[in-house]
């Protein structure tokens, strides 16, 4: 703020225009001043240091010692868990979002399915772990009631909350709404002309989505989906809460590592946090270049 | 539209069951401290706890200095952009969007690298400055919405016009900022606050990393160690979810009656 006032030294409008080439930067110095400082610096300096050795000198080692299997191991399970519940939420979230928008419902299920996305997509972490254990835990109201009634206990059929399968449904609490905020914009830009043209043109519904709506869609579906994998990559609030550390996913190996170097190596910690920002960097950035794309149709 | 309407029902209400059934079998959990009778001794033990209370009250004062400095860094920022340095719009833009790349854990492992007590700014080596930490770390997590919402609001109005008019009348700058500038966006500001919220109150990784007393630390510590006070819990938090995000809609409706575009 006073960063601002200072950079215009002359309180007349046209002494302000003389000078603005030269002094205008400094108007955006605190933040960049701050992105350095909290968001810039702190990520490079792990960068650098995942390329270093103990003693600092320059090395691959840490990278090449990523791939022993118990990393690899935590990576893949990460991906593994990320990927199923991205898709998933992704086709789940499209015919949420389908129904609402085009599917002819009553007009009011739409404001609210908006409303309660926008707070389930934010109802994540402990809390949420908190409720799946409520829910699908061995004492929890779904697993009794299907013992109850229907003498089913999936935990004597390999059902557990605290693995692959259980996290993965736990993950798509935040992930299908997050889903349907993003994706009914697009879907509202499929225009009804064009839906209208074609079965004009004789097309029945298949062709209409298979020619038609599709084409348009599926940057906006893919990018999504990247998104919701990041989104669940990074995650580890819910993980932790849901199962301590029993599944070994890669953020909670690098939280272990964080706490008490685990790994007895510093900086084999740096080059696994490295993983984790290329990973994220990479389906952030496919999702933003594939936003850019189907932007071209939803003026 | 003439198709048939059972699919999107089934859809719709499969998708709603998933959603309800999970807090539904919360709050019934949440009953069930007591023996044989549903009761809301949980909630009562939860609320009467004073790090609860201890807690939740860091917790807050933190996300209200996060709002606070959030709103500082960014108001000026994304209207110094707009008037007179629209050509660093991409780079801004691009730094908000770097939180959402860079998962809060990696953030806090490169604070914990650059700031421990040997280095040159050792801010995590007494209380006071570990705050600050973890409150600017807060500030970066809440960026990327933070400025977005501040930016869809400055776009919705003039700026410029508002500036000029306001230089004209012989405005200062610190005038044009908090008085023109920031009550035009005051809705927009509102969101973006009431999310930060919702971000900041329950957040573990940071705060546990940098072993702060705050609420995300002492859910995982009740998570640890009790049955049914963690229900409890989740149900108050989903409830202060649910309160942020309506505020949300109360103030952007207020928005929409005053600039069509703002959301």
């Amino acid at each position: 703020m006073t960063e601002a006032t200072h950079s215009a030294p002359a309180p007349s409008p046209s002494g302000f225009r003389l000078d603005r080439s030269s002094w205008a930067w400094v108007g955006v110095a605190p933040f960049l001043l701050f992105a350095v400082l909290f968001l810039i610096a702190p990520t490079f300096f792990l960068i650098i240091g995942a390329f270093q050795d103990a003693d600092g000198h320059f090395t691959f080692r840490n990278i090449s010692n990523l791939f022993q299997p118990s990393i690899i191991a935590s990576y893949w399970i990460s991906i593994q868990i990320s990927a199923a519940s991205a898709i998933t939420g992704a086709i789940i979230g499209f015919f949420m979002a389908y129904a609402v928008v085009l599917g002819g419902l009553p007009r009011w299920l739409r404001p609210t399915l908006m409303t309660f996305s926008g707070v389930a997509s934010n109802f994540a972490g402990l809390p949420l772990a908190f409720a799946f254990l409520a829910t699908l835990g061995r004492t929890g109201l779904v697993t009794v009631f299907l013992v109850k009634w229907f003498d089913f206990n999936p935990y004597a059929h390999g059902f557990n909350l605290l693995s692959f399968w259980g996290l993965t449904i736990t993950y798509l609490y935040f992930q299908i709404p997050l889903m349907v905020l993003i994706l009914t914009p697009a879907l509202d830009g499929l225009k009804k002309e064009w839906r209208e043209a074609s079965s004009i043109l004789g097309a029945s519904p298949w062709q209409y989505w298979r020619y038609v709506a599709l084409p348009i869609l599926w940057p906006s579906l893919l990018g999504t989906t990247l998104l919701l994998f990041a989104n669940s990559f990074g995650a580890i609030a819910t993980a932790y809460g849901l199962t301590g550390s029993s599944l070994n996913i890669v953020t909670i190996l690098l939280y272990a590592q964080i706490r008490g170097d685990v790994l007895h190596d510093q900086n084999l910690g740096y080059a696994l946090a490295l993983g984790m920002i290329l990973i994220t960097g990479l389906s952030n950035g496919g999702y933003i270049w594939l936003r850019a794309r189907s932007e071209r149709w939803l003026r | 539209m003439k198709t048939s309407k059972i699919g999107p029902w089934i859809a719709f209400t499969l998708g709603a069951l998933y959603f309800i059934i999970p807090l539904i079998a919360t709050f019934e959990f949440s009953l069930r401290l007591k023996r044989g009778e549903y009761s809301f001794e949980a909630y009562r033990i939860v609320l009467g706890d004073p790090r609860f209370q201890a807690t939740f009250g860091y917790s807050t004062l933190l996300a209200l200095a996060t709002i606070v400095i959030g709103v500082l860094l960014v108001v000026p920022t994304a209207y110094w952009i707009q008037l007179r340095l629209p050509k660093l719009r991409p780079v801004v833009e691009f730094i908000t969007l770097l939180p959402l790349v860079i998962p809060a854990i990696v953030l806090v492992f490169g604070y914990l690298k650059m700031y421990n007590s040997s280095s040159l700014l050792p801010l995590t080596s007494s209380p006071w400055s570990t705050n600050l930490l973890l409150t600017f770390g807060y500030v970066t997590l809440a960026l990327p919405y933070m400025y977005r919402a501040v930016d869809t609001g400055l776009r919705a109005i003039d700026v410029r016009t508002l500036t000029e008019a306001a230089e004209s009348l012989g405005a200062k700058w610190p005038t044009i900022l908090f008085k023109v500038i920031l009550p035009n966006v005051r809705s927009a500001l509102l969101s973006g606050a009431f999310l930060t919220f919702a971000i900041v109150i329950g957040e573990f990784t940071m705060a546990a990393l940098l072993d702060r007393p705050a609420f995300g630390p002492y859910l995982q510590l009740i998570g640890a160690n009790r049955a049914y006070e963690p229900s409890a819990l989740a149900i108050i938090a989903f409830f202060v979810t649910w309160a942020c995000m309506g505020l949300i809609q109360v103030f952007g409706r207020g928005a929409r009656g005053a600039s069509p575009e703002t959301r």
